[in-house]
């Protein structure tokens, strides 16, 4: 009784799992990699009764979310986790790309998705509620920071359990925004490449779904909605190039996917778009491989400011690296200096404050359009995935210290003259 | 000289559902070899047809990735610990 009420308050449009390597199908079910070659498992759909059915105006009526796409994600329930998760700000940009020479840059805004203010609120919306269609009672992951904040807190508002395993050395707003959750954290001793390896062990051995292993291919499928807001927020449109950072290389390839399946439904009109990728020098094993002309990548042991991308064996590389030489994009890496810079510029030019992986990803853009690498007139949308709140560390000592002065109008005189000093101290080697 | 091999879940059907197993070897090739004899098949799904590593397999002597080491040459030694497994998405 309860099933057949359940079957027909469902529409899915996946048909199960496809090794993207060697193309093996597999049951919708609880697993991530090929029993025959060990390539990832990807969500297989089928678009057909959708194509050419599916309009503009259908999304543009669905919830203020990215749940408005729906059927375009792996779930089968009509009735989602559904916290506010996406369709955060697009931006145009005016004073960045005035500083950089861009006529027409465009900033799309995770920094304040909600809940927790990263995009790994839209993979752990979707991977959470294919959870608990799939019966588990328990979510854990292996997290950098972000998706450990992500995971506790939707996990937290659908009564579910959650145990998240993280690199102890990690940035105190990031434990402290996932303890405030209550669940089970593991700070592990060993880098994120390390902490996942012991939570791909664990995964099997006491039913829990993790999202980034078990759960990956649903959880992925999360990312794609990154292109379907740009498209939908540019009015219909596909931008001509997209930048956006690179960790373990999923994000990219899903926008890119994104982009595609719109395309292949009708729902904008193709054409061709250039992904430009950007790491941290400090963890840059896609750069490498990229500049090197290698489709395969060297692991590196990470250390940069940048640990939301300090991933040194990253899963989709070859994926990535694909995408960027065939789009005609750029893979690009950025000093920790860089970074900082990248940080502070997007803050003093646009009002956001982005964490260190936003700081790469400015950075980078600075470092393609210096070297000619973007058209000033091209329509350039620009990813910032996170929020920098929770990286405050990172610029501590790169930014100026307030003027602490007493309560009384000389005291605040005084103070105010010698903050045009500073500021003229400032701009004069500018000028120079 | 004897190895514990971790096997990932999806290898299991391959080993009973054991998800270790002792080997005989004194480099990670002659325990592909070994492995391929005790648990037949095996080495197809960890090696493509030119006999390399396939590139979403990842294998770790006593927690080092081999790739930070000798590759497939990278010695053995009594007792060590050999884990297998595929990459994994971030973070």
């Amino acid at each position: 009784m309860t099933q057949s009420i359940l079957t027909q308050n469902k529409t899915a449009y996946f048909k199960g799992l496809k090794c993207k390597e060697c193309g093996t199908e597999y049951k919708a079910e609880a697993i991530h990699v090929c029993e025959m070659c060990f390539g990832p498992l990807e969500v297989n759909y089928d678009f057909s009764s959708l194509k050419g059915r599916i309009t503009r105006k259908e999304i543009e009526s669905g919830p203020n979310s990215i749940w408005r796409y729906r059927q375009f994600l792996p779930v089968e329930t009509n009735d989602p986790i559904d916290m506010g998760t996406g369709m955060t700000p697009l931006l145009k940009s005016h004073r960045l790309a005035r500083q950089l020479g861009l006529e027409n840059l465009y900033i799309k805004n995770d920094a304040v998705n909600m809940p927790t203010l990263s995009f790994k609120d839209r993979v752990v919306s979707v991977a959470l509620t294919r959870a608990r269609e799939l019966g588990f009672t328990t979510v854990s992951c292996a997290s950098t920071g972000n998706l450990a904040n992500s995971t506790a807190a939707i996990a937290a508002h659908a009564g579910l359990d959650c145990c998240v395993f993280i690199p102890s050395d990690l940035e105190a707003g990031k434990v402290i925004g996932t303890l405030v959750y209550a669940p089970t954290l593991m700070a592990v001793h060993g880098n994120y490449d390390q902490v996942n390896r012991l939570c791909s062990e664990v995964a099997n051995t006491h039913g829990w779904g993790f999202v980034n292993i078990n759960l990956r291919p649903y959880y992925s499928e999360g990312s794609k909605t990154l292109g379907y807001e740009v498209i939908e927020q540019l009015g219909w449109e596909l931008p001509d190039h997209i930048v956006a950072p690179l960790a373990s290389g999923s994000l990219f390839t899903k926008i890119y996917k994104g982009f595609n399946e719109f395309v292949e439904v009708g729902l904008v009109e193709g054409k061709p778009v250039r992904f430009s990728g950007a790491q941290a020098e400090g963890c840059s094993p896609i750069a490498q491989a990229y500049k090197e002309g290698r489709d395969f990548i060297n692991p590196v042991k990470p250390n940069t400011v940048a640990k939301s991308l300090a991933i040194g064996n990253p899963a989709d590389a070859v994926y990535a690296l694909d995408i960027a030489r065939k789009t005609n994009g750029q893979i690009e890496s950025v000093t920790d200096a860089e970074i900082i810079a990248g940080m502070k510029l997007l803050a003093e030019t646009e009002g956001i404050f982005t964490e260190t992986a936003g700081g790469t990803t400015i950075a980078v853009l600075k470092k393609l359009v210096e070297a000619g690498k973007i058209n000033p007139d091209e329509k350039t949308v620009v990813y910032i995935t996170g929020n920098g709140l929770k990286t405050m560390e990172a610029v501590q000592g790169y930014i100026s210290e307030p003027f602490t002065i007493e309560a009384n109008l000389d005291s605040f005189e005084r103070a105010l003259e010698r903050s045009r000093t500073l500021e003229r101290l400032d701009w004069e080697p500018v000028l120079v | 000289m004897s190895i514990k091999v971790l096997i990932p879940t999806p290898l299991q059907k391959l080993t009973n559902d054991k998800a270790t197993v002792e080997c005989q070897a004194d480099t990670i090739s002659a325990l592909l070899e070994s492995l391929d004899q005790n648990c037949p098949g095996i080495k197809a799904r960890l090696c493509d047809d030119q006999g390399e590593l396939r590139r979403f397999v990842n294998f770790y002597v006593n927690n080092e990735d081999i790739r930070f080491l000798e590759g497939k040459s990278t010695a053995l030694q009594d007792g060590d610990e050999v884990s297998i497994i595929p990459a994994i998405a971030g973070g």
